[in-house]
């Protein structure tokens, strides 16, 4: 495997892979969060489902973990190679007359997100984690809405997840269509990918800034 | 029109080049980017310096010698051209103009504006290439059915000049573009597809080895192509390489 993923194209297609299962796993993600700004049961028992369902807890979150640390390093691994493959740089380079500056900075939109993540772990992740195996405390299918209203009550966390989600938003914009064209999808569909990664980049990360502001706004 | 050049001199692939500033005065709207090249040499001749080193060929954008990254893009403003085919037109009368060589660790300048494109060579003997049985028994081309739309796509790869300008005006230097279209150019036609497995491990290798960038699909390779070749031929030689590293 490690013979195969030394190759320019392998390393692009593994990408695109893991590219792929998060843009899905964001589908799932915000489904679960948009349930809150309806029902407080329906994310209630969501969220209970998705912290105590063995398959989900040991199976899935796994692979997500893997998934997210692979896409970065992965990330970082081909920036640095592809820095390194222009040793001497132009004096005059004109990237925004023949490409997208979102197209150009998947490593800054990545970053942002990163960051992003740190908090997101530190916020939600890590207290869970201390909840359950730590402190063991006892199931309670009722705590979930309120821990997460109480989390966006400061101004600063709902303004730097809403501006997160802004480089989130960027970084879909290149990359849902970037994916399918790595994995060798170039057809004549392709126009309804790139509309279809459009509307993705737009709806998804909307709908988190939505789900936060709306908490914000409302505990 | 008076033009104030800002040109990457450099004696030879040791020495360290810097951008050099030039006046050149008179100068047709109608020439081309080579021939006002050409007028400044004249007048560095006149004055027993030494003249600019750029590559240039047939002059007529189909031998893929010309290069130059002019005002911060490959070939130049002007778009599906090589610089030979650049008209002065495109600049207006007082404009500085920044003229450098392709930058990529896999094209060391050589001198002032040549790069030695040679990796390109190494590519393409890596696999771009059918063999074919010359014994006489040969079957003929035309006997063997293609359909249009595969004909057409090929030609289309086909019409790749292997200048460079899509490692130049690549962000990441890569060279996915050029390998796209020669294998593409093969991968589409009955001739090509026997050392098809072969082919695309073997020229991706030689492509890495080089040490171009990796593709991120930015696109600017596409925009900058004077030939026109489309992201298509890397997205189809991402499944020639996938399929060919399955088959192994």
């Amino acid at each position: 495997m490690s013979g195969f993923l030394s190759s320019s194209i392998a390393r692009k297609f593994a990408m695109a892979l893991s590219a792929l299962f998060l843009i899905i796993f964001l589908i799932i993600h915000l489904t679960v969060n948009l349930t809150s700004v309806f029902s407080e049961d329906v994310f209630n028992q969501l969220s209970h489902f998705m912290g105590t369902n063995p398959l989900i807890q040991f199976g899935l979150q796994p692979v997500l973990i893997i998934g997210v640390i692979f896409h970065f390093v992965m990330g970082f691994v081909l920036e640095i190679r592809n820095k390194g493959a222009r040793d001497v740089k132009y004096v005059n380079f004109k990237g925004a007359a023949n490409s997208t500056w979102m197209s150009r900075n998947m490593v800054y939109s990545g970053l942002a997100i990163l960051a992003f993540l740190v908090i997101h772990f530190i916020d939600f992740w890590l207290p869970e984690m201390n909840y359950k195996y730590i402190e063991g405390l006892p199931a309670d299918s009722t705590r979930y809405y309120e821990e997460l209203q109480h989390k966006f009550v400061p101004l600063w966390r709902a303004a730097a997840y809403s501006v997160a989600f802004v480089f989130l938003a960027l970084h879909l914009l290149h990359g849902f269509q970037s994916a399918f064209q790595s994995m060798g999808f170039n057809n004549k569909y392709s126009s309804f990918v790139k509309a279809l990664g459009k509307w993705y980049s737009i709806i998804i990360p909307a709908g988190f800034i939505f789900v936060t502001l709306y908490h914000h706004f409302n505990h | 029109m008076n033009l104030t050049l800002k040109i990457w001199r450099q004696k030879d692939s040791k020495t360290k080049g810097q951008m050099v500033e030039y006046k050149v005065t008179d100068i047709s709207e109608h020439m081309s980017f080579l021939e006002m090249m050409d007028v400044l040499n004249e007048q560095l001749v006149a004055k027993n310096e030494e003249p600019v080193a750029f590559d240039h060929d047939c002059r007529e954008g189909i031998c893929g010698m010309c290069s130059l990254h002019i005002n911060g893009e490959a070939h130049g403003p002007d778009r599906g051209i090589t610089t030979c085919q650049l008209h002065m037109r495109m600049f207006h009368d007082g404009e500085t103009i920044t003229i450098e060589p392709w930058r990529a660790k896999a094209f060391p300048v050589i001198k002032d504006l040549v790069v030695d494109r040679t990796a390109f060579e190494r590519i393409q003997q890596a696999g771009g290439y059918i063999s074919v049985n010359t014994s006489g028994n040969t079957q003929d081309a035309n006997g063997i059915p293609i359909s249009k739309h595969n004909a057409d796509k090929a030609m289309d790869a086909a019409a790749c000049i292997g200048c460079g300008a899509c490692v130049a005006s690549c962000k990441n230097s890569s060279a996915m573009l050029f390998v796209g279209a020669k294998v593409s150019q093969f991968a589409l036609l009955p001739q090509g597809k026997v050392e098809a497995t072969e082919r695309v491990l073997n020229m991706v290798k030689q492509m890495d080895e080089e040490g171009f960038g990796n593709c991120t699909n930015t696109g600017a390779c596409e925009v900058e192509c004077p030939k026109g070749i489309t992201l298509e031929n890397i997205a189809r030689m991402n499944r020639e390489y996938l399929s060919a590293s399955m088959k192994g």
